[in-house]
This record gives C-alpha cells, sequence and structure tokens, in this order.
C-alpha cells in the first residue's frame, strides 16, 4: 500500500477519534460518538496491518487473545467496580508503552545523522519512563479501589526529595542510555524502567482515597501522553493524535476534579493532602458545631416526601455501596407519578470517577433528564420541599461556603440546607472522607435518618407503596 | 414514678398536657402514667383512647394529684371551684410540677407551692437555645397562634383570602400585614400565603428578613436604619425616631390591607401600641384586626383581650386562647414538649434534676420548695446561632475561586523562555521531527476544545473510550511484529498487541454497555 494513502487513511481515523469525543457532548450524540472511535480504529488497524505486516501469526494470535479477555471484563464488570476497570485498562497502556518502546529501541534502524538518533533515543526514554510510571502508578490505584491496598496514604519522610532524587537517577539513566554505543544501552533502559515504575507506585502510595478521582483520571492523561510519546518515536502520526486527545482529555478531568474538590493539582500529583496538616484534621478545638442532631424515622421520611411538591436527592458512593440506587429511583418513579417534581442532584466528585455517580443511576434506569449537575441545580433548592442526602457528607457541608478554619473551605458544594427540610441518611455520625464535622446535621431543618442505607430506602419504598395502594383503594 | 395528667380546669381551656401519643412515649421512657378522667375530652381524645395504651383512667381529680409524683399541666395551678381547694394543696409533698407558670406575675402561687416543698419547672421559662428547641412550648403555641389567627380573620372577612377569575368576574386577593415576624409571624404568613392572600411583613429585627421572603411574604422597610435584635431572639424597645418612622408606616398600609395580624411583644413590658384607633378606622369596612399580643395589653388601641369588638365596620379580634382553640394540635405538640424535657431529665430510670443543665437551670423556679432565681441573663451561650450574613452564605467564596492572576513580568518570561526553547530546537531538530511536533500540539489544542464540551454526565464513558482509543499503541507493536517469532523484538510486540487489544475490545464494549443505560 502506498505510504500516502496509508497516512490518509490515519487522517481519517484521527479525526474519527475526535468526532467520537465530539459526539460524548449530549446523551442523545454519545452512542453515535462511540461507534466512529470503533469505526477509527478498525480503519487504522486495517490499513497498518494491510500496510506494514508482512507475517500475521503471532499478530492474529495476540488480537484474538486481548480481544477475548478484553471482552470478558467488559461484560462482567459491576459499574460500582468501573473505577477498578479504568484503572487497570490504563496499566495495560502504560506497559504496551514500555514494550514498544523497548522493542523499537531493539529493532532500530540506523540514523541518517547524529540528531536523529539522540532524539529517537530521547522519544523512547521519555515514553518509556512515562509508561512505566503509568503502569505502576495504575496497578497501585486499582488496588487502592479495590481495598487491596490500604487507602491511607502513605506518607514516607522526605518524599519530593525522594521523588526528586529518583527522577535525577532516571535522568542520569537515560544519559548513560544515550551515550551507549549500539544496543549496549539495553541495560540503563532497563534500570531507568525499573526507577520509573518505583516513582509510580511512590507516587500514588502517597495519595489518599478521596483523591482517587483525580489520580484516575490523571493516570489516563499519562497513559495518553505515553501513547504520543510512542508516537513520536515510531513516526507514527495517528498515535500521536490519539495520545494528545487521550492525554488532554485526562488531564482536564483531573482539572475538573481538582476544582470540585478545592485542592491545588500540584498538592494532588506530589501527595499527601489532609495529612500535611497536624495529624488529624477532624477534631479542631473550639469549632465544636452548637445545636443537636433531629433523628427521624423512615415513616416519617415517607409522609414528608408525600406531602412534597419538589423533591430533590443527593446521592453519594454510599448510596452505591449499599445498593440503594434501585429502590431510590422506585421512589423517585412513585412520587413522579403522584405529580410531584423529583431530580437528582450530582457532585461533580460524588462517585469515585468523574461521572461516575450518573453512570450508577443510568443502570438504576433513572432517566438522564432528571439527573442533574451541581451548577443546575444550586439555585432551585430555596424552593425544594424535600432533599433526600443518601450516603453522602462533605459534598453538602455548608462549612465549605462559610467555615474558614474548614479544611474543605472553598469546595463548591451542593447547598441543600436552603431547601425547607433535608433529610440525611446516614449509617452513624462518622464524618465523611475527609475526616471533616459536618454543620449541616445540626441545622433547624435537617432531620436524620440513621441506619443502612438500603434498608432505610426500602422501608420508605414500602411505606410509599402502602399509602398508594390505599389512596387508590378509596 | 407515677405521672399525673389532670383535667385542665380554667374556663375555656380545652388543651391537656398529653395525648395518647405521648403518654406512649412517656410509657416507654419507664414512667407509669393516669389521666384523670375527661381530661382530653376538649382535645377530642376519650379516656377508653387512654386506657388502650396502658394508662390509668382516674375518676377524680383528688385522687389523681394525690397519687402522681409529677404533675404535667397546661395552665398554672389556680383555684379548683368544684372542690373548692386550690390546686397547689393537692399536689402531694415533695411532688414536681411541669407546666406554664408565668412565675412574674404569679408569686402568690408559688408561695404556695413551696410551702408543699414542691419542685416546679416552668414551660414558658425553658431557655431558647438549639438545644432546648424541642422543649420549647412557647414556639410551639405561638406557631398554632399564628396559624389560628389567620383562620380567625378568614371567617370574620366576608371575602376570599385567594383572587380567582370566575365565569362571573374578577376577585382580588386579600391584603394581608403582618407585624413581627417571630414563630407566630412566621406561622401567621404561612398560613395566609397557603390561602391564596398577599402577605406584606414587617419586623425591627433585619436578620428575619430572609425568613419573611422565603415564607413567600414581602419584607416592608422603613428607611431609618436600627437593628433591633434583643437578647433570647426577641426584640427590643426602638428609639422614637425609629417609632415614629414605623408607625408613619403602618398608617399608610392600614389603608391599604385588609387584614392586620400583629404579635409584637418585648420581654417584661406591656405590648406596644402599633395601631392606633385613627388607623383602625381608616381602614376598609370589613377589614380584620387579628391582636396576638392582646394578653399583654395588645398591639392595637382597640383590642379588648379575650374579646371581638368592632369599629367602623373594622373587626379587633383579641382571643387570648388561640393555641387552645386547635386543641388536639396544641395537645400534642405542647405534650411532646414536656415528653422531651422529661426524657433530658433521665427518663424514670435516671430521673433527677440537674440544675448544671442550662434546660433545667433555665426552666425551673421552685426546688424541692426553695425558690431558685433566673440564671444571669449574660451567657452569650443561651443566644441562639446568629444567622448568618446571608453575603457568607451566597458568596462561594471568590478569594479562592479565582485563579491567581500571573505577574505580567513573569508571564512575559514565560513567553521568552518558550520562544528560546522553539527556537533552539528548530535549528537542531531534524525536520521530520518539527512536523510530528506540530501535530502533537495542534492535536492536544483540538482535544482540549473537544473534551470541555463533553457532558459532565459523560466523564466516566469519556474515560472508558479514551481508554479504548488509547489502546491505539497497537499500531506501535504491529509496526514491529513483523520479524521471525525469535527474535526479542517480536515477542516484545506481540504481548503490547495483546496488552493493547484488551483496552480496545475493553474499553469499546463496556462504553456501549454504559451508554445504552443512558435512557430518557
Amino acid at each position: 500500500m502506498p505510504d500516502s494513502l496509508s497516512t490518509l487513511a490515519y487522517l481519517v481515523a484521527g479525526v474519527l477519534f475526535i468526532l467520537s469525543l465530539g459526539g460524548l457532548s449530549t446523551q442523545k450524540t454519545a452512542r453515535r460518538g462511540n461507534a466512529f472511535g470503533i469505526a477509527g480504529m478498525l480503519l487504522a488497524l486495517g490499513v497498518t496491518a494491510l500496510g506494514h505486516v508482512t507475517s500475521f501469526g503471532a499478530l492474529a494470535v495476540a488480537v484474538a487473545v486481548g480481544s477475548l479477555i478484553g471482552a470478558a471484563l467488559a461484560v462482567r464488570v459491576e459499574m460500582t467496580s468501573m473505577p477498578e476497570l479504568v484503572a487497570v485498562l490504563h496499566s495495560f497502556v502504560g506497559m504496551a508503552a514500555v514494550l514498544v518502546g523497548i522493542a523499537s529501541y531493539l529493532g532500530a534502524r540506523s540514523y541518517a545523522n547524529h540528531a536523529e538518533g539522540v532524539i529517537h533515543a530521547v522519544e523512547v526514554c521519555v515514553g518509556v519512563f512515562v509508561g512505566a510510571l503509568t503502569f505502576t502508578g495504575s496497578i497501585v490505584a486499582f488496588g487502592k479501589l479495590r481495598g487491596v491496598v490500604r487507602s491511607k496514604p502513605l506518607l514516607l519522610p522526605g518524599r519530593h526529595l525522594l521523588n526528586l532524587g529518583l527522577v535525577t537517577v532516571a535522568v542520569l539513566l537515560g544519559a548513560q542510555f544515550l551515550a551507549a554505543p549500539g544496543n549496549t544501552g539495553l541495560i540503563p533502559l532497563l534500570i531507568m524502567t525499573g526507577v520509573a515504575g518505583i516513582v509510580g507506585v511512590h507516587l500514588v502510595l502517597a495519595i489518599g482515597g478521596a483523591d482517587m478521582p483525580v489520580v484516575v483520571s490523571m493516570l489516563n492523561s499519562y497513559s495518553g501522553w505515553a501513547a504520543a510519546a510512542a508516537g513520536f518515536m515510531l513516526e507514527n502520526d495517528l498515535l500521536i493524535i490519539t495520545g494528545a486527545l487521550v492525554g488532554s482529555s485526562g488531564a482536564i478531568l483531573s482539572y475538573i476534579m481538582c476544582k470540585a474538590m478545592n485542592r491545588s493539582f500540584l498538592s494532588v500529583i506530589f501527595g499527601g493532602f489532609g495529612a500535611d496538616e497536624g495529624s488529624a484534621p477532624a477534631k479542631r478545638e473550639g469549632a465544636e458545631v452548637p445545636g443537636e442532631v433531629v433523628p427521624v424515622s423512615a415513616a416519617e421520611t415517607a409522609l414528608l416526601l408525600r406531602d412534597a411538591k419538589q423533591v430533590v436527592v443527593v446521592p453519594g458512593y454510599g448510596m452505591a455501596v449499599a445498593h440503594a440506587q434501585y429502590p431510590v429511583y422506585e421512589i423517585a418513579a412513585l412520587l413522579i407519578k403522584q405529580g410531584i417534581k423529583v431530580r437528582f442532584a450530582i457532585h461533580p466528585v460524588a462517585g469515585r470517577l468523574p461521572g461516575h455517580m450518573n453512570v450508577l443511576l443510568a443502570e438504576a434506569k433513572v432517566p438522564y433528564d432528571i439527573v442533574l449537575e451541581m451548577e443546575e441545580i444550586n439555585e432551585d433548592f430555596p424552593h425544594t420541599d424535600v432533599v433526600l442526602v443518601i450516603g453522602a457528607n462533605d459534598i453538602v457541608n455548608p462549612g465549605a461556603l462559610d467555615d474558614k478554619s474548614s479544611p474543605i473551605y472553598g469546595m463548591p458544594v451542593l447547598e441543600v440546607w436552603k431547601a425547607k427540610t433535608t433529610i440525611v441518611m446516614k449509617r452513624s455520625m462518622a464524618s465523611g472522607y475527609a475526616g471533616v464535622e459536618n454543620p449541616l446535621f445540626f441545622r433547624d431543618n435537617t432531620r436524620m435518618l440513621f441506619g443502612d442505607a438500603k434498608k432505610n430506602v426500602d422501608a420508605i419504598l414500602t411505606e410509599l407503596r402502602s399509602a398508594a395502594a390505599s389512596a387508590a383503594a378509596e | 414514678m407515677k405521672i399525673g395528667i389532670p383535667k385542665e380546669i380554667r374556663p375555656g381551656e380545652r388543651r391537656v398536657a398529653a395525648t395518647p401519643e405521648t403518654v406512649s412515649r412517656l410509657l416507654k421512657l419507664g414512667f407509669e402514667v393516669a389521666v384523670q378522667s375527661q381530661a382530653g375530652a376538649g382535645a377530642s381524645f376519650d379516656d377508653a383512647e387512654y386506657s388502650a395504651i396502658g394508662a390509668t383512667v382516674v375518676p377524680s381529680a383528688s385522687e389523681l394529684w394525690g397519687q402522681a409524683e409529677i404533675v404535667l399541666k397546661v395552665q398554672p395551678p389556680e383555684l379548683n371551684p368544684e372542690l373548692g381547694v386550690h390546686e397547689a394543696e393537692l399536689l402531694r409533698e415533695g411532688a414536681t410540677l411541669v407546666s406554664f407558670i408565668w412565675p412574674a406575675k404569679n408569686g402568690e402561687l408559688l408561695d404556695r407551692l413551696a410551702a408543699r416543698r414542691a419542685t416546679v419547672l416552668a414551660m414558658d421559662q425553658v431557655p431558647r437555645i438549639t438545644r432546648a428547641q424541642k422543649m420549647d412550648a412557647l414556639s410551639s403555641m405561638a406557631n398554632i397562634a399564628g396559624y389560628r389567627a389567620v383562620i380567625e380573620a378568614a371567617s370574620f372577612y366576608g371575602r376570599f383570602f385567594t383572587g380567582q377569575m370566575t365565569a362571573a368576574g374578577k376577585v382580588p386577593p386579600a391584603k394581608v400585614l403582618v407585624i413581627g415576624a417571630g414563630v407566630a409571624g412566621l406561622a401567621a404568613i404561612g398560613a395566609a400565603r397557603g390561602l391564596g392572600a398577599i402577605v406584606r411583613a414587617f419586623d425591627t429585627r433585619a436578620e428575619v428578613r430572609e425568613q419573611i421572603q422565603s415564607m413567600g411574604a414581602e419584607f416592608l422597610e422603613v428607611s431609618i436604619k436600627e437593628e433591633g435584635s434583643g437578647s433570647g431572639g426577641y426584640a427590643k424597645t426602638m428609639s422614637p425616631e425609629f417609632i415614629a418612622a414605623e408607625m408613619a408606616l403602618f398608617a399608610k398600609q392600614a389603608k391599604e390591607v385588609d387584614i392586620i395580624i400583629t404579635t409584637a411583644l418585648v420581654p417584661g413590658k406591656p405590648a406596644p401600641v402599633l395601631l392606633t384607633e385613627e388607623m383602625v378606622s381608616s381602614m376598609r369596612q370589613g377589614s380584620v384586626i387579628v391582636d396576638l399580643a392582646a394578653e399583654a395589653g395588645g398591639n392595637c388601641a382597640l383590642t379588648r383581650p379575650g374579646e371581638v369588638m368592632t369599629h367602623h365596620g373594622v373587626t379587633v379580634i383579641g382571643y387570648v386562647d388561640l393555641p387552645s382553640r386547635l386543641a388536639p394540635t396544641a395537645s400534642q405538640l405542647y405534650g411532646s414538649n414536656l415528653t422531651h424535657l422529661l426524657a433530658d431529665m433521665g427518663g424514670a430510670k435516671s430521673w433527677h434534676v440537674d440544675l448544671e443543665d442550662a434546660v433545667v437551670r433555665g426552666a425551673i423556679v421552685l426546688h424541692e420548695g426553695q425558690r431558685v432565681l433566673p440564671p444571669p441573663k449574660s451567657a452569650p451561650a443561651n443566644l441562639p446561632p446568629a444567622p448568618k450574613p446571608p453575603a457568607s452564605i451566597q458568596a462561594p467564596a471568590p478569594d479562592v475561586a479565582k485563579v491567581p492572576e500571573t505577574h505580567p513580568v513573569r508571564r512575559a518570561a514565560f513567553v521568552l523562555v518558550g520562544a528560546a526553547l522553539l527556537g533552539a530546537l528548530g535549528l537542531v531538530a531534524p525536520k521530520e521531527f518539527v512536523s510530528h511536533l506540530t501535530v502533537f500540539v495542534l492535536a492536544c489544542f483540538v482535544g482540549w476544545q473537544v473534551v470541555w464540551n463533553v457532558t459532565p454526565a459523560l466523564h466516566t464513558p469519556l474515560m472508558s473510550v479514551t481508554n479504548a482509543i488509547s489502546g491505539i499503541i497497537l499500531v506501535g507493536g504491529m509496526l514491529q511484529i513483523s520479524g521471525p517469532l525469535s527474535s526479542s523484538v517480536t515477542l516484545l510486540s506481540a504481548a503490547a498487541v495483546l496488552l493493547a487489544t484488551i483496552n480496545i475490545s475493553g474499553g469499546f464494549w463496556v462504553t456501549t454497555r454504559m451508554l445504552r443505560m443512558f435512557q430518557r
């Protein structure tokens, strides 16, 4: 196949990828977008196979096995485990980048001039470094999400210096690799890969469980940069374009997450949030919240819901953990049938991935047009009769807006306390991920419904059903 | 421990200190409960309901008072005309009485109770602190009074509250003015709004503006700025200038509105007169004034406490028993207040009168026959938390949200360094590299633009789809896979292809699965 033709095919594939991401701008066009992505991928693979591959045996086996594994993972994964799947897929990209980089070095051809050779070597170095870091970082992130690795940040003394030292070592090894004649640079390259791997492990270990959405999106970004670096060393524009798309997508997601959590990007990357200022930020002297918690029963909650005109449900990850989203939607459907306006309010960090909560609600068949983002719904709270907060804490903390001493001060939150009544479902009075006391629980118009979210939601549903049945009988 | 619920003997009092519902809660707290026969009759609870949930029904007052260790009442004890005995004398030696007492004006009653070595908790003295809200009987009763005031006004007012467009023509909505937006005032606003009236409200305390507006009423203001917050959430007396401005406002409003509900009270003083005879005369015929301050003398100059009078066709209602006119609800709320207080004091199992407790300390007037003086008022902890200034709630922390502006000199430096680096690169780099770099940078910008358009609801599918397309690194493996099977390059490439394929198939598949779930 002529070179120009395959280049043009790559161009089309690149455009298809861009359209694929563009399609995700609305739910209506999203599936078409996904189809564009698949088409682009098939085109790229087909052209590469026809144009550059001469023996198909190894390729066929690898592709067949890989597709099966991927499909098996995708079919079986639970929506609550999406973060783990995403993390593990990042690690594969990272590993693949390392392998491609090393292969590219081993299979190197001769270069027209010295500069070209040096640039290629640098590209290999960068690609392998980013790839290895993504690989190990994603593995650790996966472990943390799974609960295999402790989610508390591991804070080694002088960790910034340690990171700096490791990177310096990697750079020195890289220099040695550049200077090595022929193929003898393999040893320094492999050692550098190992060092990059340690950096990845250490970076992610130092990040707390609450910051996992940022970490996963950051690794998403890294996996893109790794692919782009591979594109440079193989002089393949399609890889470069795709890597850049993925890289900037991950970067944007990390930025959005950081903003939603009110963290500086750097402090997340270098880890240790919430542990910097003293050992326990949870209990601050003199900051005791005044007032008293008023508990409420499921039956009373059902009564409040039935008498409401506008209801907003604020789900947190606790709801998904308890698998309460299904009965929650049944409650919503029942209320909607009675003419009550019910909507869901999603905080950007409500799940453990950007947009995670939306997927979990979609899985429970909640129509997406009653699921609203924080900015869309915040001004509606004053007109809302009942807000149901299920398994969420920090994202509804009024202290974030008015308590300058709060560690989450400045974080945008759902202003649920402006509603007439706010019912908070919670297992107990423990504080949230960030370990911050929540003055919401002590407000006059807040009622606490303690206990297991699933059981409570089921109880409310039963109450509502029997009320609806008796209303129908009359 | 045995609790006694006597029948109220004040003429016209229909409330009772415990309903069957609150009795069952008292039983759960471990108390025994005795209820005088017919005690709940005025509030539509009959004896059978009380005995059905486990209370003993006692036929006579003297028997009930004789056996109760704790007596729960609504009105302060008074002379029982049937028996010819004062209720205080019926109380057992050393027993506890919980009731409205109004100690400031009932000195003689306290002497009688002291003689019985009684412990007396006055529900009207429960401090207005956040923790005591569930025991705050004054607020419960004020809430009912505010609601009932609107109902009374509506029954005397000869027109609709809500505006209507009927086939026969248009009916304008009633205009209601509420003076004083305490608990009663806010309840009145809510009830009047519920009936469809246009509601305006006035209060000297600026902090209640938001509450008034959140109830759907218009907040009226005078041009003079003066803060009217006194201690304990009540208003204080205002300056003469302010009062003059306020009166001018009322005079103007009186000509416009149909219903006026006044709730202005200053603790320990006669109610301020806010509506003069002249203002009442200026109102439209058929208008109604409900004076919730009637018991303290009234906010209207013409109010006759306990009565309804008309003046120039304007009805002035001076009922002092509005909560009693909603007896079942009033009894339920008051009974709940009492139950909360008893639960707070330990229930039957660990009952004790703790003088260190802020609520008990505030409410107690006699402890085993000894006068307990009211606690010092200065303690700042007794104030309800001051409502936060609205600005701090609404402003989304601009100082944090704003991205710090880069210093212009630094920015210039960045640009210069960047340009220098690019220049240097241009001198040494081969042409191919530069063209790849061009593609890379442009792709970054395209990605940036496209991804910002992605709806946040689809961020997870975005991640899985980017996962899938980053599997494009497969191409890198394919370019190098064609060598002999034994060569390490081929093996490494095959491994890379395998991993990348997992990504591609897994990523696209799971995205498809997710997107299928998103339904309208």
